[in-house]
């Protein structure tokens, strides 16, 4: 079974088709990157997978269970209460600008939500945290908070307060497009850690090289439409004008 | 009159005036934040029935507004005012005048907040309720401390248009001395008074905002 699958989704802006009728979907233990252009919609179909997007067409599944679709008014219906709860806690979503609480200490930030939100016990969910910081090699900056950290080190607290929650498939939207080159690095070497352990992973990115190693299948995406899917040396090494264009432009830099 | 005597009327007159003046923000403080919900409801009627109360209280004279709470009760309705209800419409007034202001400056806060904290929140499964209490809210007061400060200090000295209503607080009081005794010291005096109470509330929401810098 499918743990993601999004079909035939349209996503549009006072009337502008960001989103063209694509469906995606995401196998248990799969990494799947999303690359293309800015403006190609890549983001804002990770927003609408997050349902922090309203979708105007399509359907959207967790485990084969309807998250999002479309009523029969033509409007789209999400589910409320505990069903809305429940698939949330499908997902977890790292942000390009981490959007860390900055109220919150290091490791607040990462409990907080497992102990209100989920109400696991306190003690198993400081633990785990702990744990978490170790693997992110911030186990120093527990009692830090956010301002004190530098770009790279909050995303990968961003990471560890994302998978806190035991999300069974992990967004990343952009995740080192905020970071200084020189922080991309540890960003990176975190979520390839990730990839070793097969957490289901979707990743819209902009560092190429990095995509093309880490990913099971790679989506070129262009002005709201899947150009092409495949296995990564599909993708990349492709004979396609767009995706040509698209990588040369990289390689010029 | 010997000054002595003089100053213990006028200490008194302050525990009045303290007290208008903590009653006042006991009340104000959580009816803005409501009426603040009110003004960003979805509610069209809901939010433009707020929208022209915080305008009428924020564009008409506090002393008027005192005055019509007091005396409103008799001509509308007959009902006989004076006695416990002077006190009782002083804080109506004052409570309700401040809370428009203090509703305005907490909309200014909760709209200032970057959108990426409710997103953070939604997407890690906080409710509405926990989301506004937990994240956004603690926020909000860090944000908007100075702007209370402003009112708070505004309130210490407002609280002297009690004497529009001839209630005893001291300002009431420090006029009734100097005219009686044409004396100008009371005056002095209740400046000195009204002063040291905004030094010792300024350096309370001193200590508050630092307090809260721990971050930013």
């Amino acid at each position: 079974m499918n743990l993601l699958e999004m079909n035939h989704i349209v996503k549009e802006f006072d009337g502008l088709e960001v989103i063209k009728d694509i469906s995606i979907s995401v196998k248990e233990g799969e990494i799947l990157s999303i690359i293309g252009p800015s403006g190609s919609g890549k983001s804002t179909l990770l927003r609408c997978a997050t349902m922090l997007e309203r979708i105007n067409g399509g359907e959207i599944r967790y485990l084969g269970e309807r998250a999002a679709y479309l009523g029969g008014d033509g409007k789209p219906v999400y589910p409320k209460g505990q069903e809305a709860k429940r698939i949330r806690s499908y997902f977890g979503l790292v942000f390009q600008n981490f959007n860390l609480f900055p109220h919150y200490s290091v490791i607040k930030n990462i409990v907080d939500a497992p102990i209100k939100v989920q109400k696991r016990a306190r003690q198993e969910v400081y633990e785990e945290a702990r744990a978490l910081l170790k693997k992110m090699g911030l186990s120093d900056k527990e009692n830090a908070y956010p301002c004190q950290l530098s770009g790279g080190q909050c995303q990968r607290v961003a990471i560890a307060r994302a998978l806190a929650l035991n999300p069974k498939i992990l967004f990343f939207d952009e995740p080192t497009s905020a970071l200084d080159p020189e922080l991309t690095g540890e960003v990176l070497r975190v979520i390839r850690s990730l990839a070793d352990l097969k957490i289901t992973m979707v990743i819209v990115t902009h560092e190429m090289a990095f995509a093309r190693e880490i990913s099971d299948r790679v989506i070129f995406m262009d002005k709201g439409k899947i150009v092409l899917e495949g296995k990564p040396e599909d993708v990349f090494d492709a004979d396609h004008t767009r995706i040509r264009e698209f990588l040369g432009r990289y390689q010029r830099g | 009159m010997s000054f002595s005597v003089m100053l213990e009327q006028l200490c008194g007159g302050m525990l009045k005036s303290m007290e208008i003046f903590f009653l006042t923000l006991l009340f104000s403080l959580p009816l803005g934040l409501l009426i603040a919900f009110g003004r960003m409801s979805k509610n069209i009627v809901l939010r433009t029935v707020i929208k022209v109360y915080i305008s009428v209280m924020r564009g008409t004279p506090l002393m008027l507004q005192l005055l019509v709470v007091y005396f409103g009760p008799y001509y509308l309705f007959g009902m006989s005012i004076g006695g416990s209800y002077r006190f009782t419409a002083i804080i109506l007034g004052f409570s309700l005048n401040y809370a428009a202001y203090f509703a305005e400056i907490y909309r200014s806060g909760i709209a200032s907040m970057p959108v990426g904290q409710y997103e953070a929140a939604q997407v890690l499964g906080y409710g509405k309720a926990q989301r506004f209490v937990r994240i956004i809210f603690p926020q909000v007061v860090k944000r908007i401390l100075p702007s209370v400060t402003n009112e708070v200090i505004t309130l210490v000295k407002d609280t002297s248009l009690s004497f529009s209503l001839a209630y005893a607080e001291m300002f009431t009081i420090a006029k009734q001395i100097a005219a009686a005794q044409t004396n100008f010291m009371p005056f002095v005096v209740a400046a000195v008074f009204y002063y040291v109470f905004n030094l010792a509330v300024a350096v309370v929401m001193e200590t508050l905002e630092k307090k809260l810098s721990y971050y930013h």
